[in-house]
């Protein structure tokens, strides 16, 4: 019988920094392609043994057939550990894991507003190179993130070169302070929401960053026309089995890890404020 | 059902122990019960309970997950898993057996976990009705039977013998492999001794403690009760209410580096320890506060919410029993109830 604390053994074929303390890592199964097939916003837990296990976003969009990409901020002990190795390096996975974001349900025929601060714009990459890929199936995207200064801003090649070439996609950059080499927009990113006029209507917004970011954006998207059914996040909270057992992640008697990650605002209402 | 005479108790537990591991309650050095293997001469406790709750045999304090080895860049996952030996458990009492159907309830529903499924199918569990119910008792608080026990056998203990009664197929297996050290009886005498504990767990301080109140849907009334405060503030963080609890069924995996490869293990966890919930950005839970709350909420409401109204205490005490600061269950259910009233 399966287990599914048993995990794979992928190889770690492509190592691309993002930022300085944020690396993508692409995984490929040891005979090439995938290591199995995940949803937008599922995560994966990856482990180096001996040194720990975590659950990261799976970052790469599953209309990609060859390979997924997990990035990862360095910031503890397995990440330190990730950060410092080389490519061709073995590491496990197992997953996917966790409810994903409805891209083929409440999502489709929608427009989206996808707001991302820092390394948080992560698992919402999987969500936009999804509907990238399925262009036709969403309406207007508008993406707003930022980080501290242009060099924290991950995927950024990625984002000049191929999201803003993309039909009707808006995207929209921020950093924190002025800083030479810049002429974008500066600010926080909360605040960019309301600059912004957004359009409520037909459309969802999906939010990840770092709590305050989350915390300040709501009330702005609210402002905006956005009611909390139209608004999704992702959590992220100390887990080590992954399917709701270890009993870790909870917030009231909802398992982050299997109820989550993906929640939408009027569902968070119902959770005790301990997250 | 059948009756085994108390001068056939050692051939009995002989022939249970011809073709499976026997564990069952055994007085140790300091004389607290725990389970321990039958060999010939070993003699049953006759303690109400076991120090540590039977829930070891299925989900065991540490176990081995996987293996692997690891040369270069190249790792190679082992896969160490075994089929279980068959087993028998003598001397469950109700409330512990209950437990089990609440760690099913975490363990057996998708995705299974396949180490505790494995031992689950390989155990038998011969459950003991109770004869001497003690004061930190309240399993009748939840609906369990302490004369009437769940297993796959349940067992009576009479002036003369044990009554046993087969309750599933492999309670009937193991009634018939043994077969030739019993006889058949009626129920009066089950029924008699019943009657005469029902009367003891009618007086018990704890036989009026009702669940009304409590469980499903009620997070919002009970998490920022002004209670929570005073209960908790002599907490020590000790985690010994978890380890002696039946049901607490939180774990940690961690690697051990062998020298000749990595061994991956779980072990038991608690949510009342100040790491459980940290990571590298913060920690949800920075108060033992909130780490007590998390435990009887989890308990009391989140667990119910999840499962059908089954709550996820079963009333065996050991709570009562063993805090150091002799904080408990019950102390909680009473103040949640009656707001402190009772405090």
């Amino acid at each position: 019988m399966n287990e599914t604390l048993i995990p794979y053994a992928g190889v770690v074929t492509e190592i691309t920094g993002q930022t300085p303390d944020v690396k993508t890592f692409r995984v490929e199964a040891p005979e090439g392609g995938k290591l199995f097939e995940h949803l937008p916003g599922q995560c994966a837990m990856l482990s180096v043994p001996g040194i720990s296990e975590a659950m990261i976003s799976i970052t790469s969009s599953p209309t990609n057939r060859d390979f997924m990409e997990f990035s990862v901020k360095k910031c503890g002990c397995l990440t330190d550990w990730l950060h410092a190795m080389d490519e061709g390096q073995m590491i496990t996975v197992r997953g996917p894991y966790g409810r994903h974001f409805p891209v083929e349900e409440e999502l489709k025929g929608k427009n989206l507003v996808f707001v991302a601060g820092g390394i948080g714009l992560a698992p919402l990459r999987s969500v936009i190179n999804y509907v990238r890929d399925n262009r036709a199936n969403y309406g207007r995207v508008d993406i707003i993130y930022g980080s501290r200064s242009k060099e924290d801003l991950v995927y950024y090649n990625e984002i000049v070169s191929e999201w803003t070439n993309t039909p009707d996609f808006h995207v929209h950059l921020t950093i924190d302070r002025e800083q030479e080499g810049w002429d974008g927009h500066v600010g926080f990113v909360p605040n960019y929401i309301s600059e912004l006029e957004l359009s409520a209507v037909n459309a969802c917004a999906l939010v990840c960053g770092p709590p305050i970011m989350i915390k300040f954006s709501l009330p702005n998207l609210l402002q905006a026309g956005f009611d909390k059914t139209q608004i999704f996040t992702t959590m992220e909270l100390r887990m080590k089995c992954g399917i709701g057992k270890c009993g870790r992640c909870n917030i009231g008697n909802k398992y982050v890890c299997k109820d989550g990650p993906v929640f939408r605002f009027d569902q968070l209402d119902e959770l005790p404020d301990e997250y | 059902m059948k009756k085994l005479q108390k001068t056939q108790l050692q051939p009995f537990f002989a022939a249970l122990a011809a073709n499976a591991s026997l564990y069952l309650p055994v007085d140790n050095e300091v004389g607290k019960a725990e389970f321990k293997k039958w060999q010939d001469g070993v003699q049953m406790s006759t303690a109400l309970n076991t120090l540590r709750s039977a829930k070891d045999f299925f989900f065991p304090q540490t176990e081995n997950l996987m293996e692997f080895k690891m040369e270069g860049k190249r790792i190679d996952v082992i896969d160490t898993r075994e089929e279980c030996e068959d087993f028998v458990l003598f001397g469950v009492r109700a409330c512990d057996a209950a437990s089990f159907a609440i760690l099913d309830r975490v363990y057996l529903v998708d995705p299974v976990d396949t180490y505790y499924k494995n031992r689950r199918e390989h155990g038998t569990v011969v459950t003991l009705a109770c004869g001497r119910p003690a004061e930190t008792c309240f399993c009748g608080t939840f609906g369990i039977d302490a004369t009437d026990p769940a297993g796959d056998v349940t067992a009576w203990e009479l002036a003369d013998g044990y009554a046993l009664r087969a309750n599933t197929e492999k309670g009937e297996a193991l009634l018939a492999s043994v077969a030739a050290l019993l006889t058949d009886t009626d129920t009066a005498e089950v029924e008699a001794e019943q009657a005469r504990v029902r009367a003891i767990l009618a007086r018990l301080p704890l036989s009026g403690l009702t669940t009304e109140g409590l469980g499903e849907g009620m997070t919002k009334e009970f998490f920022a009760r002004p209670e929570w405060a005073a209960l908790s503030e002599a907490c020590l963080g000790c985690g010994t209410c978890t380890f002696v609890c039946p049901t607490c069924q939180c774990y940690d995996i961690r690697d051990f580096d062998t020298g000749h490869g990595i061994q991956r293990f779980r072990c038991w966890d608690s949510c009342m320890y100040s790491d459980f919930t940290k990571m590298a950005h913060g920690n949800p839970r920075t108060s033992q506060l909130e780490r007590f709350r998390q435990r009887f909420m989890h308990k009391l409401v989140y667990f119910p919410d999840n499962n059908d109204g089954i709550f996820g205490c079963v009333g065996c005490g050991r709570c009562l029993a063993r805090c150091p600061i002799s904080m408990n269950i019950v102390k909680v259910m009473k103040a949640l109830k009656k707001g402190g009233a009772e405090q």
